[in-house]
């Protein structure tokens, strides 16, 4: 078995574009579910907000791809009121139903025949990214091996930009959560009527947490439209919200650094066991073989969820997380 | 001890309730908190009918009644926390109907709840701070720079750390207060509603679930709200406690109000013992013992 083609594999994906992109989301998340309280379920509906904005932007409206990131900031929060106006007053639970119902929404609108002209239908768009790529500083034949993987010039300045974007990201939420704003989101998500019982505006707090998550998640689409120079509306389905929660969950909710913890991990577990499982079919090891290479690719999920599995179990705070914090729920 | 002042609040609340008539709605001479016609109901439950009743300012009432009477639906009326489907209530003058519970805090109403609402995964620091109105640290766009909120958050957290040590409870600050025991969430609660700078404070049941060591030390501390000029409206079912520390008591039965007056003078209320125990002592207990449990519970 190839043991350094799997893990150089897996170095790629824990520092590749999807590593960003999921990152940036369960960022977002955080925000929302982590440290408010908010079950946003639909973080995949900003993702697409944010890419699609670039994508038409760039190839319908013909203008530039700044105006793209522009205007997929306005309408993240456009899209942040219309689900927060008529849910955030009410039961937690609402706003849950209410943004897996809007993400499929938005997806479905994306993929649709009657929209075809503007998104693309189930195909996306392509090839949008010459205004952010023109920004690279780096030599044309830069080439970077990670043993038998090689990334290109455009791969790396994607992930340049990707990462400083996550961090810069990280910043932020640091700075928000140590504020005494952070600390009335945090007394929300604990008990929102105690809060509100002191004299804040408990509405405005849980807009402004779903807002601010929103345009997490947007950035992060907008790294996958670049990333990929593609768009295409299946990838924002709501497997992508759930693995945004799954990397929170894993890295530790309500911690800065859990969801970049988190992502890291997650992908190089699931591109490394991919890899894995392949080989192992391929040199016939005995019941591994028994699978097909489609099959593997399953299973490979099945043991991210098994994994979760014993992480709740036995270190239910997520690997970042405060078992003491976590401790008190129990009462 | 106050009571070695010339004239304690306690003496000055006692004074002016002296003349007020023991009658159902009586008017006070200095209401800070006046309703009028408050009337929810759930379905076809009418769980809160209040004609009128007026609140002395500066004095400790006490509201009481049995279960199911109405006092928690009332408090959650008054405080913004429901909304009545008819009546009007004033705080200070200003007409709170249609009022965010947030809006009603801000003015200086602040509540506790029977249900003890520490927030228990934010230290006890944390708590206290989250209670402090007015900082600029709160807006989202001065949060997320220090410079501006770092001498408020030192203010903050002296005031805090005072309070707390007036509560005892300063050793306490850094643990989280999900670890707490129930009596020292109740102090952790009203200490933090104190952060406001409250000019009245509602406590809905203050004394449930604390153990017996810790009621002297909450009494006195409710004894010491008055005389730092805060009004006291409170629920409680324990009649020694409300005996001890009310100048004024209202009771509640079937949503309405039955009877005012001084605790002693209120406890000895036909009405009152009627809506209590029930109103067939005029019948032999032996033959009437059944029903007589089941209305005290009504």
């Amino acid at each position: 078995m190839d043991w350094g083609y799997i893990i150089s594999v897996m170095i790629v994906s824990a520092f590749g574009v999807e590593a960003i992109v999921f990152g940036l989301a369960a960022i977002g998340i955080n925000m929302q579910f982590g440290y408010t309280g908010l079950l946003n379920f639909g973080q995949s509906a900003f993702m697409a907000v944010g890419g699609y904005s670039v994508a038409v932007t760039v190839i319908e409206l013909g203008a530039n791809f700044w105006w793209g990131v522009v205007i997929a900031f306005a309408v993240t929060i456009v899209l942040a009121l219309l689900l927060g106006i008529p849910t955030l007053r009410l039961r937690a639970d609402y706003l849950a139903i209410v943004t897996i119902a809007a993400s499929e929404i938005v997806r479905l609108i994306l993929r649709s025949v009657t929209f075809k002209e503007i998104f693309g239908g189930s195909d996306g768009q392509f090839s949008f990214g010459a205004d952010f790529f023109a920004l690279s500083p780096l030599p044309e034949d830069l080439a970077f091996r990670i043993g038998p993987v090689v990334l290109n010039e455009r791969q790396i300045f994607v992930l340049i930009v990707g990462w400083a974007l996550v961090f810069l990201s990280c910043l932020i939420v640091w700075l928000l959560v140590r504020s005494p704003w952070g600390r009335v989101l945090k007394g929300i998500r604990e008990d929102e009527d105690a809060v509100r019982s002191l004299g804040k505006n408990v509405y405005l707090y849980k807009m402004q947490a779903l807002v601010i998550g929103g345009l997490f998640g947007a950035i992060g689409g907008i790294i996958y439209a670049v990333g990929n120079e593609a768009v295409s509306p299946d990838f924002f389905g709501t497997d992508t919200t759930f693995f945004a929660y799954a990397i929170l969950i894993l890295g530790g909710a309500a911690r800065v650094f859990g969801p970049v913890l988190g992502t890291v991990i997650f992908w190089a577990i699931i591109q490394g066991t991919d890899v894995f499982l392949r080989s192992a079919i391929d040199i016939g090891v005995p019941v591994l073989s028994l699978m097909t290479g489609t099959q593997a690719a399953v299973v490979r999920f099945m043991l991210v969820g098994l994994g979760i599995m014993l992480l709740m179990i036995f270190r239910p705070q997520g690997i970042l997380g405060d078992r003491r914090e976590l401790a008190l729920d129990a009462r | 001890m106050p009571d070695n002042a010339p004239e304690t609040r306690k003496e000055a609340a006692q004074r002016a309730l002296a003349d007020v008539p023991r009658v159902p709605g009586a008017p006070k001479p200095d209401p800070i908190l006046i309703a009028d016609g408050v009337v929810r109901s759930f379905g076809g439950l009418t769980a809160v009918d209040v004609a009128h009743v007026e609140v002395q300012r500066g004095a400790i009432t006490a509201l009481i009644g049995p279960n199911g009477a109405g006092k928690t639906t009332f408090f959650n009326l008054l405080t913004g926390f429901d909304t009545p489907n008819t009546g009007t209530w004033l705080f200070n003058g200003h007409d709170l109907a249609g009022v965010a519970a947030f809006r009603v805090a801000r003015m200086g109403m602040i509540r506790t709840f029977q249900l003890t609402k520490a927030l228990s995964k934010m230290t006890v620091m944390e708590n206290m701070r989250l209670g402090a109105t007015g900082q600029k640290g709160e807006r989202l766009l001065s949060s997320i720079f220090g410079f501006l909120w770092s001498a408020q958050e030192r203010q903050v957290t002296a005031k805090a750390e005072e309070l707390l040590s007036r509560f005892n409870m300063l050793q306490k600050k850094d643990d989280f207060a999900g670890s707490l025991s129930g009596g020292q969430r109740k102090l952790l609660e009203m200490a933090r509603a104190l952060m406001t700078d409250p000019e009245m404070v509602m406590l809905d049941e203050p004394m449930a679930g604390v153990n017996p060591a810790l009621t002297q030390s909450l009494l006195q501390h409710i004894k010491d709200l008055r005389e730092q000029g805060m009004t006291v409206l409170f629920v409680e079912h324990d009649m020694d406690m409300v005996r001890d520390i009310s100048d004024w008591v209202i009771v509640m039965a079937q949503g309405k109000v039955i009877a005012e007056g001084p605790p002693d003078e209120v406890m000895r209320d036909e009405a009152v013992i009627v809506a209590y125990l029930g109103g067939h002592h005029d019948k032999a207990l032996t033959s009437s013992g059944v029903s007589f449990t089941e209305e005290a519970h009504g």
